[in-house]
């Protein structure tokens, strides 16, 4: 099966602290993968590598089977780089793009900690996503002289809504809906961009048991219905276990295992990095 | 040659007076993450007391009293304009130290009925020395060893005491500090009285050599000083004091260059020119730390 | 189709307003004995005229710092970019000599007033036509100038954060004030001396043979480019840029990630912001019927930067609003302050030269610490409702 997402030897390193050190996730078409790890493993900083809010210190991440980001030490950093793999892509063309033009080739995502517009309307915050890919300019959206494109991101905002059944709260302040509604408006945002590929971070963060359980279904929905790859993270192990194809387990930026949700349950070194080692108290 | 000798040592001491302004706009800037926009007018009123106070009352009495007041002042604005916003948006902090700014510089339209305003001689600063063979005001020479001695001063109270290490955990983490029972309030008063205090110093030593006092005079000092602060590094005392240093003599420089150039309506320019440059290559300033954001 | 109404109504709320002012200025004309404040003299004109400079350059900023969330002080800056391109282009070459005597001349030998006058004459209708032209062009490139500016001034400063960016833009209006002012360009900007003896906002009044007035429209006029500048600019806002703006103001990070490109739309709406601000500073040179480098402090900006305060941060109609009332009481209403009053024979205590200005500060201080929301917080009049009820639109409100 062909892969989604492809992440090779990324490394990412803040001054001296390696966040994340030579990870290599393969993440395939329509399928849920995970990527698990405890507190400060680097499981966000390596969303942020994918989403281009951070320029990843060395390694290759390919999308659809194209190289979207490629990095190589440099300069500065190449003193300092800790990692494995240095030279191994110092002869490929550095890609960087910035997030939005990430978005824009189908990679959409949710933060872990609710990031709505706060002074827009739950339709806005949807309508925004709609944005990039609207066949407009400056001139002709002030002068209106492309009603119809308007319109046009107007009606699927609407649809989206009733999809997600968030319709009813569409002139709602965004932030005024109750928790589990942000999460899903969050999703919704992120559809609207037109993904096929969709990064939730942690996406039952802060719901009630039910809600965790009515978001595993959802997830499968909107993966089949939107024809979605979906690579999340998560710390509900229910939820991983539930719905996910595939798992990565990393620990301390780096990768401690892989396998599917049986194999990582058992997985020795995924409990210790979890609950401690006893040796070590 | 003798020229540039008096050039460099007005440059000096003119350094040397934003240094003692700028020591205020970085401590605020470290603590609070505010440009204080009202401090250089601060440095203004301070100005005018001088030259109320002297006219009916002894030296010895008055520059205590002005530095005295100017501290109210300092004290009196942070506790009605920025602490009741503490947890507002930065952008309205900023915008309460521009409306305190105005009130100032209106107030002191008011008092003094708009007229430019001189500051009188002072025994010892504005007496004459020659010096390598140029005619300097004494005030020249002082200004330099009186900020050394300040800054000094000012870096044993920050590094030995103990409201010095609280001042240092604010600005290296507020919410932190706050959660491990700093008492943030004390602290940021402290870091405005002694912004104030040295305001009133350096107004004093800065308009002795200064042609007149006008409501709108401690603007231009004052933002020059913040640019002096972000050089250096905000938040970096001898960034501060180098970068006012720096800021000085190159003003002076530029004023000094032949006047057939007309470059001296630059001097201004220039500084904000250094400012975009530092700004853009190199935001951290000489002293100061880079910080990441969190996504 | 809701928003086709609402557009509709607020074309004809404008339309409304613009005929009353003409009448306004012109009713001392028509009817014999009206009250002083309606003469021509009136502080009210000179009130009204200023606002409407005003209120335009406040929701300029109010674009920039209440819908795009940068903060910028530059705003005196691309006034002044404004006001001399404007002064420059349509002093008559005629007059040249006279304003630029001091640097023997101008070295820009042009001007837009008498190439259209060669066009259609300048008398009667073809010396309206050309005034019109020339005025309306010299705006519009007055506004373009400062749009180029602050485009290649963004190139670097966008990139910073929030106060470095407020600190860099007031920056860069300081170097441009101080380039204007270098007597090595004397025969260009007339270094530090003002430019005059363009046409003002007064050359609009018709007049017949004799020079006597037939229909005052020196208010009229500087209402009508506001107003129309500020269409311009809601419909900027209610548009999907608007939309984007404004979620860059809520949130960078979650913007940049729904695919909105921070730069561009930054940029956007800098170059925008600062065009209309050259076509305020045209208009404002205009109004005090001369361009003088001096008058563009900073002074000038955070007195704009409160009107936006007071108005309500990311409120347009507050902006506007806040702007009639700055402008009435600082120049008008408050007056009375600044002189000496008595009640019978007790001297009112504190009054004098100045006492306006310390009152109006406080004033602003109070806005500013306990209704931090200005007069409409980030809701909106609807301007066509205006009569009939206030409206806070149910889209944007708090």
């Amino acid at each position: 099966m062909a892969n989604a997402l492809r992440l090779s030897d990324v490394t990412m390193q803040f001054g001296g602290v390696v966040s994340v050190n030579n990870l290599s996730i393969d993440v395939p078409e329509h399928q849920i993968i995970a990527l698990i790890g405890p507190n400060g493993a680097g499981k966000t900083t390596a969303f942020n590598c994918i989403t281009g809010v951070y320029r990843p210190t060395n390694g290759v991440i390919e999308f659809m089977g194209k190289p979207i980001v490629r990095n190589h030490p440099s300069g500065k950093s190449a003193k300092t780089y800790k990692g494995e793999n240095a030279g191994k892509y110092a002869n490929d063309p550095v890609l960087m793009p910035t997030p939005d033009q990430i978005t824009g080739l189908g990679i959409a995502r949710t933060f872990q900690n609710i990031r709505l517009w706060k002074s827009m309307t739950v339709f806005d915050n949807v309508l925004v996503a709609k944005h990039q890919h609207a066949k407009q300019n400056v001139f002709s959206a002030t002068f209106r002289t492309n009603p119809s494109e308007e319109e046009r991101m107007r009606s699927e905002t609407m649809d989206l809504l009733v999809e997600q059944g968030l319709d009813a709260y569409k002139d709602e302040l965004a932030v005024s809906l109750p928790y589990g509604l942000q999460r899903r408006l969050e999703i919704a945002r992120a559809l609207a961009t037109g993904p096929s590929l969709l990064l939730l971070d942690e996406p039952a963060a802060g719901m009630n048991p039910q809600e965790t359980a009515e978001l595993a279904d959802f997830v499968r929905q909107i993966r089949d219905k939107y024809d979605l790859t979906v690579f999340l993270i998560e710390h509900h192990m229910d939820l991983v276990m539930n719905i996910s194809d595939y798992i990565y387990v990393i620990d301390f930026g780096s990768e401690i295992a892989r396998g599917l949700p049986g194999e990582v349950q058992n997985n020795r070194k995924v409990i210790d990095a979890y609950l401690g080692t006893v040796e070590e108290e | 040659m003798e020229y540039a000798i008096s050039v460099l040592l007005s440059g000096i001491s003119v350094g040397g007076q934003y240094a003692l302004i700028a020591i205020g706009y970085t401590l605020v800037y470290g603590i609070l993450r505010l440009i204080n926009f009202a401090h250089g007018d601060v440095f203004m009123v301070a100005g005018l007391m001088g030259i109320y106070f002297t006219a009916t009352m002894p030296i010895g009495v008055s520059i205590p009293l002005v530095i005295i007041l100017t501290v109210v002042l300092g004290f009196t604005i942070e506790r009605v304009a920025y602490k009741p916003l503490r947890d507002a948006p930065r952008m309205s902090v900023m915008i309460s130290a521009i409306g305190v700014s105005y009130l100032l510089q209106n107030t002191a339209t008011y008092v003094t009925g708009g007229q430019p305003m001189t500051y009188p001689s002072i025994p010892l600063l504005s007496d004459t020395i020659s010096v390598a063979g140029t005619q300097t005001k004494w005030v020249v020479i002082i200004t330099p060893v009186l900020v050394l001695a300040l800054v000094l001063s000012l870096n044993l109270l920050i590094n030995k005491t103990k409201i010095g290490m609280a001042m240092r955990a604010v600005s290296k983490d507020y919410e932190t500090s706050r959660l491990m029972g700093i008492k943030i309030n004390m602290v940021i008063s402290v870091t405005f009285i002694i912004g104030s205090a040295l305001a009133a110093v350096g107004s004093v030593l800065f308009f002795t050599n200064y042609p007149a006092i006008t409501p709108t005079a401690g603007a231009m000092p004052g933002l020059k000083a913040f640019v002096a602060a972000v050089f250096g590094g905000i938040g970096s005392i001898p960034g501060a004091v180098i970068g006012a240093f720096l800021i000085g003599i190159c003003e002076t420089i530029i004023k000094g260059l032949p006047s057939a150039w007309d470059v001296s309506v630059f001097s201004d320019a220039f500084t904000f020119a250094l400012l975009i440059v530092i700004l853009i290559f190199k935001p951290q300033g000489l002293f100061g730390e880079a910080a990441t954001d969190k996504v | 189709m809701k928003d086709r109404k609402k557009s509709f109504s607020a074309f004809i709320g404008i339309c409304v307003l613009l005929i009353f002012v003409i009448i306004l200025e012109n009713i001392s004309g028509f009817v014999p004995n009206v009250p002083q404040v309606l003469e021509p003299t009136s502080p009210l004109f000179t009130v009204l005229k200023k606002a409407a400079v005003y209120s335009l350059v406040a929701v300029t900023m109010n674009l920039l710092n209440g819908f795009t969330g940068l903060f910028s002080l530059g705003q005196a800056g691309f006034m002044l970019l404004g006001a001399y391109t404007y002064a420059i282009l349509t002093v008559p070459t005629a007059m040249k000599e006279q304003v630029y005597y001091l640097f023997g001349g101008c070295a820009f030998d042009f001007s837009l007033l008498d190439m259209f006058e060669g066009i259609f004459g300048s008398s009667g209708a073809g010396g309206a036509v050309s005034m019109i032209l020339a005025c309306l062009i010299a705006i519009v490139l007055a506004g373009c100038v400062a749009g180029v500016f602050a485009y290649l001034i963004g190139i670097p400063v966008l990139r910073l954060k929030s106060d470095y960016l407020a600190i860099a833009t007031l920056g860069f209006a300081e170097i441009i004030r101080a380039i204007f002012q270098w007597q090595k360009l004397g025969k260009v900007t007339n270094g530090a001396n003002m430019i005059k003896g363009f046409p003002t906002f007064s050359s609009f009044n018709i007049t017949d043979g004799a020079g006597n007035t037939i229909l005052r429209l020196s208010t009229f006029v500087p209402f009508l480019i506001s107003s129309v500048c500020i269409l311009l600019i809601v419909l900027l806002i209610h548009s999907s840029y608007g939309r984007a703006f404004m979620a860059i103001r809520d949130d960078e990070v979650a913007a940049e990630a729904m695919g909105v490109n921070l730069f561009k739309h930054k940029m956007l709406s800098f170059v925008i912001s600062s065009f209309f601000a050259g076509v305020g500073g045209a208009l404002f040179a205009m109004y005090v019927a001369n361009a003088q480098a001096k008058a563009f402090t900073s002074v000038m900006t955070y007195e704009i930067l409160l009107i936006v305060v007071i108005g309500g941060i990311g409120s347009v109609s507050g902006s506007v609003i806040a702007t009639f009332l700055y402008v009435a009481c600082s120049e008008w209403w408050l007056r009375f302050l600044d002189s000496e009053h008595y009640i019978g024979s007790f001297k009112v205590p504190l009054l004098r030269n100045g006492f306006r200005m310390v009152v109006f500060s406080v004033v602003i201080m109070v806005i500013v610490l306990f209704f931090s929301q200005g007069i409409m917080g980030n809701r909106e009049i609807n301007i066509g409702a205006l009569f009939k009820k206030r409206r806070p639109k149910a889209e944007r409100k708090q």
